[in-house]
């Protein structure tokens, strides 16, 4: 072990042979992830495009087609998941100081919100079935926006359904970073990972911060 | 260096309330008709503030150094013009002749 880089405090390696230090290497890891998550924003920003392009052909059949979605549980999944983002912060800060236990309890509070989060979306997604509102010969929609408002379910699902397979990917890095938290491995010298799986569940809260307007609140004064 | 453990758990607190109240607002809100595209402005409005906080304080953006901010705003411009360059075509395309009109 190199001599100029103190041991972590259960004596298990933390930097690569290629970095100067500790801190050079969570530098790099830490860009890494912000490159990463421009890459997801041009990643979601191709369905945004896709949305604002037919909003504005079919702005009355969006609205329409968006009162038909349950802005109740629109708004309480919204306030889940901010919650799960607060307490992956507050897991993040327990990472962060050493206090793996806290970390652990955040940890599974936030893969508890995620759950949640997931549970009302499949619900949502059940009723969406039964109303006939899936895309598809069994689509239905009453009036004269039937082939737009078809156009704003696609959208509805793609969006959602992509936003949704991150969700699940999340709480599969929360599981890791969990059992990284019971075997002690993060201190105030090295955390990067649950810094990062961090980032990357406020970068799915985010997404679905913009999701949540553009879906659920369309027309809603109509 | 690119750290959040001097961020204050009652900072993140604050910030969670904020935004808890700002889904309230943007949800109340669009049950007004404010008219003439105002309910999407303070819809998309209140989002971008909603996003700006979750990226400056959760993901520690504000006390990250300079090159983290050039990759964030590297990501929103790239998005501006895949939005902009979108919306300009969709915007004018009523001004053309009616079989180039967007049609269900």
């Amino acid at each position: 072990m190199n001599s100029a880089v103190p041991a972590a405090p259960d004596a298990f390696e933390v930097r690569a042979h290629q970095f100067e230090d500790v801190e050079q290497q969570h530098h790099a890891s830490w860009l890494g992830m912000w490159v990463f998550l421009a890459t997801e924003v041009m990643f979601f920003g191709g369905m945004f495009a896709a949305y604002a392009f037919y909003r504005v052909g079919f702005p009355n059949a969006f609205a329409a087609a968006s009162n038909r979605l349950d802005v109740t549980l629109g708004a309480i999944n919204t306030a889940v998941l901010i919650s799960s983002s607060f307490t992956m912060a507050l897991a993040v800060h327990g990472g962060e100081t050493g206090r793996n236990k806290a970390a652990i309890r955040y940890l599974l509070l936030t893969m508890l919100l995620g759950a949640v989060f997931l549970g009302v979306k499949f619900y949502e997604y059940h009723e969406k079935f039964v109303e006939h509102l899936v895309p598809g010969p069994a689509f239905r929609f009453e009036g004269p926006h039937a082939h737009p408002a078809e156009i704003f379910f696609s959208l509805y699902f793609a969006m959602t359904g992509l936003h949704a397979l991150h969700m699940i990917i999340g709480i599969g890095l929360l599981t890791w970073m969990a059992l990284k938290a019971r075997r002690k491995r993060f201190s105030p010298i090295y955390y990067t990972p649950i810094e990062l799986t961090g980032l990357y569940w406020h970068f799915v809260d985010l997404i679905w911060i913009f999701l949540f307007p553009l879906l659920y609140l369309v027309g809603r004064h109509l | 260096m690119s750290n959040g453990a001097h961020i204050t758990v009652k900072t993140y607190l604050t910030v969670f309330v904020i935004l808890l109240g700002l889904t309230a607002l943007t949800t109340g809100v669009a049950f007004i008709d404010l008219g003439g595209g105002l309910n999407n402005f303070a819809a998309l409005t209140i989002a971008t503030v909603k996003a700006l906080l979750v990226v400056l304080y959760f993901m520690h953006a504000r006390t990250s150094d300079r090159f983290t901010w050039v990759i964030a705003a590297a990501g929103i411009f790239w998005l501006l013009l895949l939005l902009g360059g979108t919306l300009d075509d969709a915007i004018t395309r009523n001004q053309l002749p009616g079989e180039l009109q967007l049609t269900p």
